[in-house]
């Protein structure tokens, strides 16, 4: 195409570097821009302020440190201390165990989905995404009205013999986890179906051919095929879940501190904002090293999932 | 070098047992008969094709045979014992499917060893089948190698060294061939039949490529919606086929609609739109071939064309040609005679100009005995 300064247009026009800057600018310039200002601008000035130390009314002073990292490890001014470790733990504790509740629960729903008939999929995809339509605390309050000692439901746990008649069923890390699963099984549910309704049964039929019974199909034809969106799935809620707080604190009584308690008491009650934000940057990296297992376990094949 | 075909007799012989026997069987989708009544008995060692279009139930037939669908009606019996309650997994058979259908985070020796692993075969003795196997098809450089590393062709041999690592009594290939090139799917045709004939195992192959179930097959189904419309080898089959849609879909025929003036013994001289005709019925004469009116049909290669000068003899019909396919070793003439039209095949044998023009004038001959009687 000859390189017309009258910008006479036929097929197509001619692109110069200058041209193509400036369509890139407006394009994604204002994508960028919010991100940088919004999102990259903040997560700098935690990290920095990760490194700094509490002033003596709140601020943060300059002497940069490593000591909130420390603390948060556990060797704080007396000595190890467990308080900050524990939490850890008992935060990846929730997070695992409702991650693998959420496998418990997901998987089969997922494949039940997938043995629907077409026309019936969205209508059921959609049930599952109605829980979020609803704000979670709302949700979580309704929880609490179910597990009331007046409720129907938990009179008949006590007819089972679960629960002393008259007591209610919170705060208990049954409500916990109850709460916790039907808040996040949507985040293992779908990635999953992604895989399972991409699931090539030419495969499970040839392993049927093979001499594989009912059992060894699904394990060596089926399953195998279906890992990019099983560890999508798992990741997605793996990481949110050891950070939750909200539902633990309003179903379980608030009396124990997880993660995120942990950060939101150091920048609100005890306007540590250094080591608040030592423990926020901990999150992160937990949550990158998520992503990055993730990447490597699944592969190209999982690029798609995400 | 292509194996000859086992004749009938061989292939009695060898055992009396039939390898599959399938008897009346009927599998409906909804209202659609996708196999309508249909038997048919395969005998131990042969290689046995389904040919047919899409649609007309051969690939049906074949998954019921493996298990992998069950009839509605009808028995299925291998190697003599009832296999209708079977599981396909129970089964003596194996499949190669169209779409291979390799475990794809299996390795190429884990994808062949996995009949041997459900079977619990011990560990040095998969080891040794294996390799035995993959020598066999010549894929042993890709033992480590994933199925998303391999070339179609490749693909193709580890899904057929994985059937057969079994040893299973009956092979079931459904369009193995269909997704390759030209080239590589003649080879491989040859190379299946050597396998065949080394192995022994009896191969029951589904394809709709008519040159591909000549080349390779001792016994030929020809199928047409859901029924088996002839069986036989497929000399016979060719030179001999019964109904329209079997001449038209093996190679292709010549028809011409014909009214018997004078009856003979074994032949008749018929009244036809190119003129009178001798037909000669064989040795023995159809049941059609005693009614008043029939169709004919005539092999393309059996008519032959001479130039107008040569115009003595039985069967010479007039004829101008309107077109000239080439072909490089054959042309293909169209020919009218009157309101007929003709098709005429001929090897290119002379050195330089074959002879005929777009709207010369000669004459064919329709050879008496070339003139079939179609059953419809």
């Amino acid at each position: 195409m000859p390189k017309n300064s009258k910008d006479e247009v036929k097929f197509g026009e001619s692109l110069t570097m200058r041209k193509q800057l400036v369509r890139s600018a407006l394009t994604s310039g204002p994508g960028i821009g919010w991100v940088m200002v919004f999102l990259l601008l903040p997560l700098i000035f935690i990290l920095v302020l990760s490194f700094m130390t509490r002033g003596e009314y709140g601020g943060q002073e300059l002497p940069l440190t490593g000591e909130n990292y420390k603390r948060f490890l556990g060797f704080g001014f007396f000595g190890f201390d467990m308080l900050y470790p524990q939490i850890i733990v008992r935060s990846l504790l929730l997070g695992a165990g409702t991650t693998l509740l959420c496998m418990v629960a997901g998987t089969p729903l997922a494949f039940f989905i997938g043995a629907m008939p077409q026309r019936y999929r969205n209508m059921a995809l959609t049930l599952v995404l109605i829980p979020f339509w609803t704000n979670l605390l709302i949700r979580t309050y309704a929880w609490e009205i179910l597990f009331a000692p007046e409720s129907w439901l938990t009179r008949v746990f006590a007819l089972l013999g679960f629960v002393p008649l008259g007591q209610p069923l919170y705060p208990s890390a049954f409500a916990i986890y109850v709460g916790m699963v039907c808040d996040y099984l949507p985040f293992l549910v779908l990635p999953l179906y992604a895989s399972v309704e991409k699931i090539d049964w030419s495969i499970a039929e040839a392993a049927m051919d093979l001499g594989a019974d009912g059992r060894r199909v699904f394990w060596h034809a089926v399953l195998p095929q279906v890992v990019p969106g099983l560890v999508a799935g798992i990741i997605f809620v793996l990481i949110p879940a050891t950070g939750q707080f909200v539902i633990p604190d309003l179903l379980g009584g608030a009396k124990t501190v997880m993660l995120g308690n942990a950060i939101q008491q150091q920048f609100l009650q005890s306007r540590d904002w250094p080591f608040g934000s030592a423990i926020t940057v901990f999150g992160m990296g937990a949550v990158m090293l998520g992503l990055w297992i993730y990447a490597r376990i699944a592969g190209e094949k999982g690029g798609d999932i995400l | 070098m292509v194996p000859r075909r086992h004749n009938s007799a061989e292939l009695r012989m060898a055992n009396d047992t039939a390898a599959i026997e399938v008897e009346n069987l009927v599998r409906r989708f909804g209202d659609v008969e996708a196999l309508s009544h249909v038997s048919v008995t395969i005998r131990p060692g042969e290689f046995f094709s389904l040919l047919g279009p899409s649609g007309c139930g051969k690939t049906t037939l074949l998954r019921i045979i493996g298990g992998l669908d069950i009839p509605d009606e009808g028995v299925i019996r291998i190697g003599g014992v009832d296999a209708s309650e079977i599981p396909a997994h129970k089964r003596p058979v194996n499949t190669v499917f169209q779409s291979y259908a390799l475990f794809p985070h299996l390795t190429v020796y884990d994808n062949i060893a996995f009949g041997l692993r459900m079977k619990k075969v011990s560990k040095p003795d998969i080891a040794d089948r294996v390799k035995k196997v993959m020598d066999l098809v010549e894929i042993a450089v890709l033992a480590s190698r994933k199925p998303s590393q391999l070339s179609g062709g490749q693909k193709q041999r580890v899904a057929l060294a994985r059937a057969i690592v079994n040893e299973p009594q009956v092979l079931l290939l459904d369009e193995p061939l269909g997704a390759l090139d030209l080239k590589l799917r003649k080879q491989l045709q040859v190379e299946l039949l050597n396998l065949q004939r080394r192995l022994g195992i009896t191969f029951i192959y589904v394809t709709h490529d008519q040159e591909e179930a000549l080349v390779m097959s001792d016994r030929i189904a020809v199928m047409c919606t859901g029924k088996i419309e002839q069986m036989g080898e497929s000399e016979s089959l060719y030179e001999r086929p019964r109904t329209r849609y079997v001449s038209q879909f093996l190679g292709s025929c010549n028809l011409i609609d014909a009214t018997v003036k004078r009856r003979g013994q074994n032949d008749a001289v018929v009244d036809s739109p190119v003129g009178e005709l001798h037909v000669d019925f064989g040795k023995q004469p159809t049941e059609t071939s005693k009614r008043d009116k029939f169709t004919l049909a005539i092999r393309p290669e059996k008519v032959t064309l001479t130039p107008p000068t040569e115009a003595q003899g039985e069967n010479r019909i007039k004829v101008r040609v309107e077109q000239l396919i080439y072909v490089g070793s054959e042309t293909h003439y169209i020919l009218r005679a009157g309101p007929q039209t003709l098709s005429a095949e001929a090897m290119n044998v002379k050195v330089g100009s074959q002879g005929f023009d777009i709207g010369q004038e000669a004459v064919a001959c329709l050879p008496a005995g070339g003139l079939l009687v179609l059953d419809d």
